[in-house]
């Protein structure tokens, strides 16, 4: 097997941000090597080159079904998460105007603080004649369920067919875990078939889809220290979707173009070592989430932590800093050397801030005053522990120079 | 532990002035000393400047100023107030968003707008200064 130089984490940066992405694993990338150079075939080919690929994708196939708890048959790889999502979203809209020759009709429901993967994907379905529904979600981020059960039974007793619910299973930016068995068992009870976007969750929490009650699940190689560009989408046999790309009939007519073995490859690896290590390496995280956490609202007056303080990814820490604007204690935490992100509109290419804060009932200022650390495999206290010091110096020099924090301060003089 | 950074998004010019800002209000009792007040921007959008102006026969004697936004913000305002300390007043309203951004050597296209609220402040400075002396 290959060996590659170990270039992870680097003294110079102290990354916080591995709900972003995260760096591959040595074991997955070793792994994955040898289908560069040496075993590079076609699995399409007729010969014995491409019959080692074939028989490479069959194996990682079975790994990933393996895990899933599904068949072989009902996953699909693709180039991401974003594009799982699009074929799931997509590949039923499509199906659905096929039969309507070329007019939408039905609803999607999703929820308020879905990824834009999602949201952005059903507000261009809506050009087709599609209804879209976003279903509220509370102060920590969990989805109405009374809302989403009353809404599938109005829309189809008006008779809109509820063509498909998508709900993430954990959230990216504030790591809440959503109910997706008991969302699942609303929907079956309506006969709606239940997209989940896992992504954030992969590492962390059970996939089996059974126990799980989703009809389709969409993952992703890069939050699971696999590759970037790789991709899957679960999707139950009795659910029937329309492939986006078309030109041979690989991944079962639904996603056409030559395999990336070599990212399937790190993809099976990718998710048995999470799957191993879940149980421990959630157990370990948590503690020290709960530790900076509780370090951070002793250490720093005046902080709101976003999200659920229990439904609650193991490696989610999520705080907004009253008076003080997001890209700004980024960027000061950046030159320590420490990577997080923020929720402010400045850091993104938008002018508003984070529509999850938004939804969780947080104000403008606030949710542009926050700042989201996500831990992974090489997050140790002693980080944690330099993170929060050069935290508080941050947010005291920036709250010196804040013309809302010094309003604030004199509010409650008064 | 010792963790180094590296590599920036904006210009040399603009860490700078966001690192080490220069002319802050360190203390609320600095106040007094000064003789215009101005102030800009909206939680909404992110960003909201306030200046505190020393005028004396027409000539910008000091500033001072504090500012809630993100890097180019801060950096705008910093370098503003260095701009304007010794101009005129009559100079100082002539002083335009792209003035502050040449100083800075540029800014991204999305954050130009940061940089507005800087002269826009100076303006409703002066024009306090203005409206309480005359």
């Amino acid at each position: 097997m290959t060996k590659t130089k170990n270039i992870q984490n680097t003294a110079k940066e102290l990354y916080m941000d591995y709900s972003a992405t995260t760096p591959t694993r040595q074991a997955v990338l070793d792994e994955a090597l040898p289908f560069f150079v040496e075993k590079y075939g076609n699995p399409s080919s007729f010969h014995s080159t491409g019959l080692v690929a074939k028989r490479t994708l069959q194996d990682a196939r079975e790994r990933v079904a393996k895990i899933l708890n599904c068949d072989e048959k009902e996953i699909v790889f693709t180039g991401s998460g974003t594009e799982s999502i699009n074929l799931a979203l997509k590949g039923i809209a499509f199906k659905n105007m096929i039969k309507n020759k070329g007019l939408g009709k039905g609803t999607f429901i999703t929820g308020k603080i879905e990824h834009p993967a999602v949201l952005e994907t059903l507000e261009w379905l809506e050009k087709f004649g599609f209804n879209i529904i976003e279903i509220d979600v509370d102060m920590n981020g969990i989805i109405n369920l009374k809302q989403l059960q009353n809404d599938i039974k109005k829309n189809q007793e008006e008779g809109l067919p509820v063509l498909l619910v998508s709900i993430m299973y954990a959230n990216n930016e504030i790591g809440t875990i959503q109910p997706l068995k008991e969302i699942s068992e609303i929907c079956h009870k309506y006969g709606v078939p239940l997209h989940s976007d896992g992504c954030q969750g992969a590492e962390y929490l059970p996939l089996d889809v059974t126990k799980l009650g989703v009809d389709m699940l969409t993952l992703n190689g890069s939050k699971i220290y696999g590759f970037k560009g790789t991709g899957l989408l679960y999707k139950n046999k009795n659910v029937i979707i329309e492939s986006l790309i078309h030109g041979g009939g690989h991944e079962n007519n639904l996603r056409a173009g030559t395999e990336n073995i070599a990212g399937i490859v790190a993809m099976a690896k990718a998710l048995e070592i999470a799957e191993k290590e879940k149980k421990k390496e959630t157990i370990r995280l948590k503690k020290l989430r709960n530790y900076m956490v509780k370090k951070i609202k002793k250490e720093i007056p005046k902080v709101i932590y976003n999200g659920s303080a229990t439904k609650r990814l193991p490696n989610n820490v999520n705080f907004s800093f009253e008076g003080i604007e997001g890209e700004s204690i980024l960027l000061r935490l950046n030159e320590a050397g420490i990577r997080v992100s923020t929720g402010s509109a400045c850091a993104s290419q938008s002018l508003d801030p984070s529509h999850v804060l938004l939804a969780i009932g947080l104000p403008h200022g606030l949710a542009h005053g926050s700042i989201r650390f996500t831990f992974g495999k090489d997050t140790t206290k002693q980080k944690i522990d330099y993170t929060i010091r050069e935290l508080k110096s941050s947010i005291k020099f920036l709250r010196t120079i804040s013309p809302e924090w010094n309003k604030q301060k004199s509010w409650r003089k008064r | 532990m010792k963790v180094e950074g590296n590599d920036w998004f904006y210009t040399k010019e603009v860490k700078e002035h966001f690192m080490n800002p220069k002319n802050f209000l360190k203390e609320e009792k600095e106040i007094k000393e000064f003789n215009g007040y101005g102030k800009v921007g909206n939680m909404k959008c992110g960003d909201v400047m306030e200046i505190w102006l020393l005028i004396e026969k027409n000539k910008i004697k000091d500033v001072r100023w504090r500012t809630f936004g993100c890097a180019s913000a801060i950096a705008s305002t910093s370098a503003m107030s260095e701009m304007v300390k010794g101009m005129s007043i009559h100079n100082a309203l002539k002083l335009t968003a792209s003035d502050i951004m040449d100083k800075l050597k540029g800014l991204p296209a999305i954050k130009v707008h940061c940089s507005v609220l800087g002269d826009e402040a100076l303006r409703e400075a002066i024009k306090d200064y203005e409206s309480n002396n005359n």
